[in-house]
This record gives structure tokens, sequence and C-alpha cells, in this order.
């Protein structure tokens, strides 16, 4: 497999920041320190690039009806300028993706599948559109587009600066990106570079995300004076809010969940028609057996994907997802429990280089905004 | 980039350095602790266990990943390293002084012979 590369690889490069392969993509891990840059979104603001996140365009009469069956979430409801969290799942309910939909101002679909998912998803989407006679275009432009997160308490404000003007739909009534509501998006200018800019992100602070054509992505990158923040710094803020990560929380063959599962029943909406809904109706009627729960070490170590939870001398599931918090200072965890054990309080053990330790079921967020 | 290789001290392969003293000291490498990033967590054995060349004696554990660490000498442990307690940052700031992690007395000193000096450590981070 090629690995791709950010435009501004070399930026980053010259910034000194070291690279990781996430998902096929070369891209910076850390530009200084993992605890420096979680602490500087948690207290002030940082900008990551996250150009490895994929982006499909699709347009044309039948496009709502395709992102609607190919979503878990209600498609129609999205009007120009909102975003939408959903799910991709199969018959069985299955996520294989999570996703942000984005209805651009012009009425297109942009929705923004994790690095190296952009190819399965196109396929998706065209062998379905193929397979049921509708009328869309689906355009893979994961390769033309920029994209950016600047994310922490004064990011929104950073961006508002940033901005020269305010295109559709939010410049038609207000001249501040202060007054973009969450969850929706806005063409805008920045440093004279038109950009969709979204109030969206994955840090669980308030914030943007940015999208520009990749031509354009260093005079975007360079409008913004904060920390630059790798994919070390993302994964611990995703991590303290209980954010999922696809392919390490939820993966279709080593760990297939269902929404219900994963703790994201919310992006379900079991009154729309969409690939896996009646596998769904029927677990939310049944109930799920498993949950996705957090888990607060309360012995030393850290906890880490793979390793096995135990409760009573019994393995009872496994960690999918685990750090030391960079704010709380202590050892946190993600994964799934029977649901019986599911209960904030419950106390299991994560065993770690063959020794249980000491572990406290704490449904997630780990931190209050 | 470049990482700091004092000449006083010797290195295994594995990015640990130990001095050429008795007791001799062994800690880290300012290449191996920037590659880990910020360290949280250091798990050592006790005073007065033994540690054996090039076998596994301990853990690091950093924000973004957990390593294993290799014994450049063989030895009984003489004094480790408590301050990495409360402060395994010290691994960080100070690789080849305050980070230190392990004492030990060195059972056989023919095994110094087997370590690289600073050069050819140099030379294989480069």
């Amino acid at each position: 497999m090629v690995t791709r590369r950010p435009p501004l690889y070399e930026v980053h490069e010259d910034r000194g920041a070291g690279f990781t392969d996430f998902g096929g993509w070369e891209m910076p891990v850390e530009f200084d320190s993992i605890r420096a840059e979680h602490t500087a979104v948690r207290e002030a603001a940082g900008i990551f690039d996250v150009s490895h996140m994929g982006e499909i365009r699709v347009e044309g009469p039948d496009a709502e009806t395709l992102m609607q069956r190919l979503t878990t979430n209600d498609i129609a409801s999205m009007d120009p300028g909102d975003a939408q969290y959903a799910c991709i799942t199969d018959e069985d309910g299955v996520i294989h993706d999570d996703t942000m939909t984005y209805r651009l101002p012009g009425g297109d679909y942009l929705f923004v599948p994790n690095a190296g998912h952009d190819e399965e998803a196109e396929q998706r989407w065209v062998d379905y559109r193929d397979g049921h006679d509708l009328d869309a275009e689906v355009s893979n432009e994961t390769a033309d587009w920029a994209m950016f997160a600047v994310q922490g308490p004064d990011a929104v404000g950073l961006a508002a600066d940033a901005v020269d003007a305010l295109g559709a739909p939010l410049g038609e009534e207000s001249d501040d990106l202060a007054d973009l509501s969450r969850f929706t998006a806005t063409r805008a200018t920045v440093a004279g570079v038109d950009c969709l800019v979204a109030r969206t992100g994955y840090t669980g602070e308030d914030g943007v995300e940015i999208l520009c054509d990749a031509e354009d992505a260093e005079v975007v990158w360079g409008a913004f004076d904060c920390q630059p923040c790798g994919l070390g710094a993302r994964d611990t803020l995703r991590m303290e809010q209980g954010l999922l990560l696809s392919g390490q929380d939820f993966h279709p063959e080593e760990n297939p969940r269902t929404p219900y599962e994963a703790g994201v029943g919310f992006t379900v909406d079991l009154d729309t028609e969409f690939v896996g809904r009646d596998a769904l109706a029927a677990q939310q009627e049944a109930g799920v057996d498993e949950t996705f729960i957090g888990l607060t070490l309360q012995e030393r170590g850290v906890a880490r994907h793979g390793y096995e939870i135990t409760h009573d001398g019994e393995t009872v599931g496994e960690v999918t997802s685990g750090t030391m918090s960079p704010t709380l200072d202590e050892a946190i965890a993600l994964g799934y429990l029977p649901t019986e054990l599911a209960e904030d309080g419950t106390e299991v053990a994560v065993v770690i280089r063959g020794e249980e330790k000491r572990a406290e079921v704490t449904t997630p967020p780990f931190i209050d905004q | 980039m470049s990482f700091d290789v004092p000449d006083d001290r010797k290195y295994l392969e594995s990015h640990e350095w130990a001095t050429t003293d008795q007791p001799t000291r062994i800690g880290i490498s300012d290449f191996a602790q920037d590659e880990l990033g910020d360290v949280v967590f250091v798990e050592l054995p006790d005073e007065g266990d033994t540690i054996s060349h090039d076998e596994p004696f301990g853990v690091v554990e950093s924000i973004k990943a957990v390593s294993d660490l290799y014994a450049p000498v063989s030895g009984e442990i003489v004094a480790v390293n408590e301050a990495l307690h409360d402060q395994p940052e010290l691994v960080n700031e100070d690789p080849y002084g305050d980070g230190w992690l392990l004492e030990i007395e060195v059972s056989d000193d023919s095994e110094f012979e087997e370590l690289m000096d600073a050069d050819e450590y140099e030379a294989q981070i480069v």
C-alpha cells in the first residue's frame, strides 16, 4: 500500500514534527509533546492537521435518498449548513465506520469517513446507488481537500479573527463567526482562501473544523497562531471524552459492534430507512448484552488496546483504548463489558503484563466541561 | 534533530546506557526518551533483585506507548531511583542525570566490552 501524505507534510517536518502511520497516512503524531499539546487545547487552543480524514461528495436528485439509506441518522432533517454525526452500518447493524456529514451551502452532501476508509465508503455508496437505480454522483475528493481542526476554549475567537468574510449561510444573517451554532457549517474566507468552517470537533472542547482546497492549505494553516498538535494529543483528548476511534473501539471484523453497544445510539433514527435498520430495531427492543464503558485504574499502570478486563477472576471484556490522562494524571481506558457490569462504580480489573490492576467503571466523559 | 550522547558511559542497541564505574548506573538515552515522549510511569525491579545482560528488567510507559527496558550489563540491584515514582518525567528532563533508573553491582566486567561507545551509538541513531 502506498503511504499517503497530507499537503503540509514538509511544513510539519520543518516544524520538527514526529510522524506516524495512521490508516495508511503518514501524519504528525507529536510537534512538541503530547502533554503540552493536550494542555494547550484544554486551556487555550491548538490546531491539528486532519487531512487524513476522507471527503466524499454526493450530489444529484437522489443524493438525499442515498445518504439516508447508508447512514443511521436522519439526513432528511438537514438544511444547507448543517453537520450531522452518524454511523455507517451493514445489514446486521454492525458499524463499519462513523462519519460527519456536512450539507454544503449549495445543497450537496460532503461526508467525512475516517482515515483509510474513503475508498471503501466510495465503493459502498456507488454499489448501493447502482443496485437501487438511484440518480446521484459520488466523488471521492479526499486528495483535493485539506482539513484542519482548531480546538480549545480560545479556538472560536481565533477563528473569528482569522476569517475575513462570512459566506452562506451564516453570512446572510451575521458578520461574526461566533454566531455559528454547534453542528453547523458555513462558507468563510480565511486569509483570502474560500473555506468551509464547521463548529465541530473531536476533543470535547469548543472549536471549529476547516476544509479548504489542498492547494491553499499552507495559507490557511498559517492564519492560526496557536499550538500545533499531532495525532497523539488528538487521541488523548478524544479518550478523555469517551469518543470512539474507528477501527480501534469498533472494527467490523475484529470487534464488530452496533451503535447501541458502542454508546452512540443517539446517531440511530429508526424512523428512517437505512441498511441495518431492522437489525438495530430488534436490538433496541431486546437490549444490548455488552456496553461501551470507561474505566479509571485504581492502581499504577496504563491500560492499553487489547488488554483483558476481569471480574472476580473471570475474563469479562477487553480494553479498546487506554492512556494516562494528561488532564487527570490518572490511567483511563475504554472498552466493552457485559451490560450487568456496566454500572458506574463496578469494581473490575485490567490485566497488565500478567497482573490484575484494580479499575472502576466510570461513564465517560472522564472530565467535566 | 541532534541528541545528547555523553562519552563517559556505554550503550546498548536498545538505547539503555550504563556507567563503567562500580556500582554502575543504568538509564535510557536522550534519543530513547525523545522517541517515547512524555514518560508517565516506570516499572522497575526491587533492590536485591538481579538483572541480566540484554534481558528485559522493567518497562517504561509514555502517554503514547509502552516499552521494555533491557539490561546493558548483569548484576545485583543496589539502588532504585525512587524519585521516578512521583516524577517519572525526570526521565525526559534529565535522562543521563536525575532520570537514572537503577544502580547495580556488576557481576561480570567483560560485558562492558559488548556495549557500544558513544561514537558507535551516535552512528546508530542518526
